[in-house]
């Protein structure tokens, strides 16, 4: 492979930070009006949920383990803060934030604990929430939709108002999460330990790293932006349905995790290429519907992203053991 | 008397050897038999069926039992094939979604004017196919089946969207609709399918050379490749099964429904893993039976049907599935930590 391929293949925000110039080109080629500040905004107002949920997804994925269990538990906390606004109008908002936090966080607990104590697949134990917490909404909403009267204007307000450069504060909510969670993974103890973590189950635990609260950690994290997520997911749409919202919502976000070049095999990923990911993929669901393909070629595009990401994620750590192996040969 | 203590010490290891030896005493008969997950799936499939007798009069009629079992056996044909691709170390999320895809397939040919029996030749072909797809990104390109099928998954709905769009396409011929109202002597075809179809998978994993490979395969892939087992060759071939499986049981889904929308079978694969699951195999391969899988449809069919009739709402119905399923890896998990070797 030639230079630049290598170099492609080693910084990897640099190459999706490529494909979507390219993607934004291409599709300002064929439909100019692609390219304009308003094109910007629908994209950027197409993000901040996959972004935030992504964020968490990517911590779970370092440590390699995967949650699925996100979008059930998007709903739910988002199914009580709509029913809390609905039925307790005069609870201030901020209430109603904090309640979806840690009803998410609860359950990304949930999650974490029955890794960790039974020592299940996470994948196989986050099927089984992302069923038994759709339930749990269906439960406790009697399976009624909260409609868009009971959502309070404040918070649907966050979608459009904007405190600076006509960005939305969901959007800046979205970025202040990745920015903390860019502090919290690069610059802090724990936040390293994770990728230790990830890199190598079986060392990290000799060399002083306690595997139950970081994995327990990353799952609740994952849980509570799921939350977040969740009563965003109210502001954004205006209302919410148990058996609409955060339906194949997992499968959005694991694609962006993984396009954004973080190794399913744990211990590698930064919030920089998530970010990139996330765009890339909100760029082509605004794309699609502007150059007339029908919108059912969304699925198909984020499936076979999967798979691509994956292909390239083998590719990159084939080349980085015989580089290894390489090196050691000559020394 | 440096020697002596030496052979004394030798002596003692040796009586130790012998000791640790003798006290692994074969286990009792009625142990052995009881402590298989399977015989758990009986007992509590017996338990459900009392259990549910108890909630309504209308449960113990069998009449009603296998006509409401239609809906599972889908899934179950499906999990049965399932059932062989965990016990060889794998694991596939996608065949729901492949399920869509065939059916749709065959809709969309349908509908383009294919003569009906191409049709459905044509979606059995890209079942397999699929599968085959899935095969080549574990085996060839050394993916985890765990999530690339996540991918496949994704990919293989939207391919279903693309194809039938979001309406839902119908009119078949009389005689290709409604089989699950179709019986003979008494059983509804899909059950004779399904339980013709473990009765031969049964035989083939348990008395079959390539069937007792699958158990070693995924016990420990390193070693059965050492032993001359074509573990890539068997492994291709159980994901090709596999999306087979799928197509069979989508074209049902579109006999049963009449119909083929892309959203057929959502949240399939867990029913289907549940069933797996439920049945005692061993998440991690290497363990597991046809015998299993098959009580724990059984199980499932008995506990869906006696909620239904005490009515409890579909809705609760995926938190009783969700908890199953988990509860029942722990238990099985558990039952194996027992009896490891």
């Amino acid at each position: 492979m030639s230079g630049l391929g290598s170099f492609f293949l080693r910084r990897r925000e640099a190459g999706i930070f490529v494909m979507i110039v390219i993607v934004a080109l291409i599709v300002g080629a064929i439909e100019p009006r692609f390219l304009t500040l308003e094109t910007a905004r629908i994209v950027a107002l197409a993000i901040p949920l996959i972004l935030i949920a992504a964020m968490g997804q990517m911590m779970v994925l370092v440590a390699r383990h995967v949650d699925l269990s996100i979008g059930s538990t998007m709903a739910f906390s988002s199914i009580v803060a709509g029913m809390m606004f609905r039925d307790l109008p005069e609870v201030p908002i901020l209430i109603g934030v904090f309640v979806a936090i840690a009803l998410g966080a609860a359950l990304g607990t949930l999650n974490g604990l029955l890794v960790v104590l039974f020592r299940l697949p996470s994948i196989i134990v986050t099927l089984g929430t992302l069923s038994l917490y759709r339930g749990l909404v269906f439960l406790v909403s009697d399976a009624r939709q909260v409609d868009p009267q009971f959502i309070p204007r404040s918070l649907i307000s966050m979608s459009q108002t904007s405190p600076i450069f006509d960005i939305p504060w969901i959007v800046i909510i979205a970025f202040a999460v990745a920015f903390a969670t860019y502090l919290f993974l690069g610059h802090t103890r724990v936040g390293r330990q994770i990728y230790a973590l990830g890199s190598n189950p079986v060392a990290a635990p000799l060399r002083g790293i306690k595997v139950v609260p970081i994995t327990l950690l990353v799952f609740t994290l994952s849980g509570a932006l799921a939350g977040l997520a969740g009563v965003l997911y109210a502001s954004r749409f205006g209302y919410v349905n148990p058996g609409i919202t955060g339906v194949g919502f997992e499968f959005t976000v694991i694609a962006a995790v993984v396009v954004g070049g973080v190794s399913i095999n744990g211990g590698v990923g930064t919030v920089l290429g998530t970010v990139l990911g996330v765009l890339l993929l909100g760029m082509v669901s605004v794309a699609l519907p502007i150059l007339g393909v029908s919108a059912f070629w969304q699925d198909v595009f984020n499936g076979a992203v999967i798979v691509a990401a994956l292909l390239i994620d083998r590719a990159v750590r084939d080349r980085s053991v015989r580089a290894l192996a390489q090196a050691r040969s000559s020394a | 008397m440096s020697t002596s203590t030496e052979t004394g010490a030798g002596e003692t290891a040796r009586t130790r050897a012998v000791d640790a030896h003798e006290a692994a005493e074969a286990r009792p008969l009625w142990q052995v038999v009881l402590i298989r997950p399977e015989v758990m799936t009986l007992v509590l499939l017996i338990a459900a069926f009392f259990i549910a007798s108890a909630l309504s009069p209308f449960f113990a009629d069998a009449t009603f039992i296998l006509e409401s079992a239609s809906f599972y056996v889908e899934y179950a044909i499906v999990a049965l094939v399932l059932t062989l691709v965990i016990i060889s170390g794998e694991i596939d999320l996608s065949p729901a979604a492949l399920m869509a895809l065939t059916a749709c397939v065959f809709a969309w040919l349908f509908q383009a004017g294919l003569p009906i029996a191409l049709a459905m030749g044509a979606a059995v072909v890209v079942g397999a196919a699929m599968g085959a797809f899935n095969g080549f990104l574990v085996l060839w390109c050394q993916l985890p089946s765990i999530i690339v099928t996540i991918g496949t998954l994704t990919l293989y709905r939207g391919l279903a969207q693309v194809l039938a769009g979001d309406r839902s396409i119908g009119g078949f011929p009389s005689w290709f609709i409604g089989i699950d109202w179709r019986v003979w002597l008494g059983v509804p075809v899909p059950v004779i399918v399904f339980t013709a179809i473990a009765i031969v998978l049964g035989i083939f994993l348990a008395f079959t050379v390539t069937g007792r490979q699958i158990y070693q395969i995924g016990t420990s892939p390193e070693a059965a490749r050492h032993a001359g087992i074509r573990v890539r060759r068997i492994k291709m071939g159980l994901f090709m099964l596999l999306g087979i499986a799928a197509a069979v049981a989508g074209l049902l889904t579109a006999s049963r429904l009449a119909s083929v929308r892309y959203d057929m079978a959502s949240g399939g694969e867990l029913q289907m893993v549940l069933m797996v699951m439920l049945g005692g195999t061993y998440i991690f391969g290497g363990r597991g039976s046809i015998a299993g899988t098959y009580l724990a449809v059984w199980l499932l069919v008995v506990i869906a049907t006696g909620m239904t009739v005490a009515n409890i709402p579909i809705t609760t119905q995926l938190i009783v599935m969700g908890a199953l399923l988990i509860i029942s890896i722990i238990a099985t998990n558990f039952i194996y930590a027992r009896t490891q070797r």
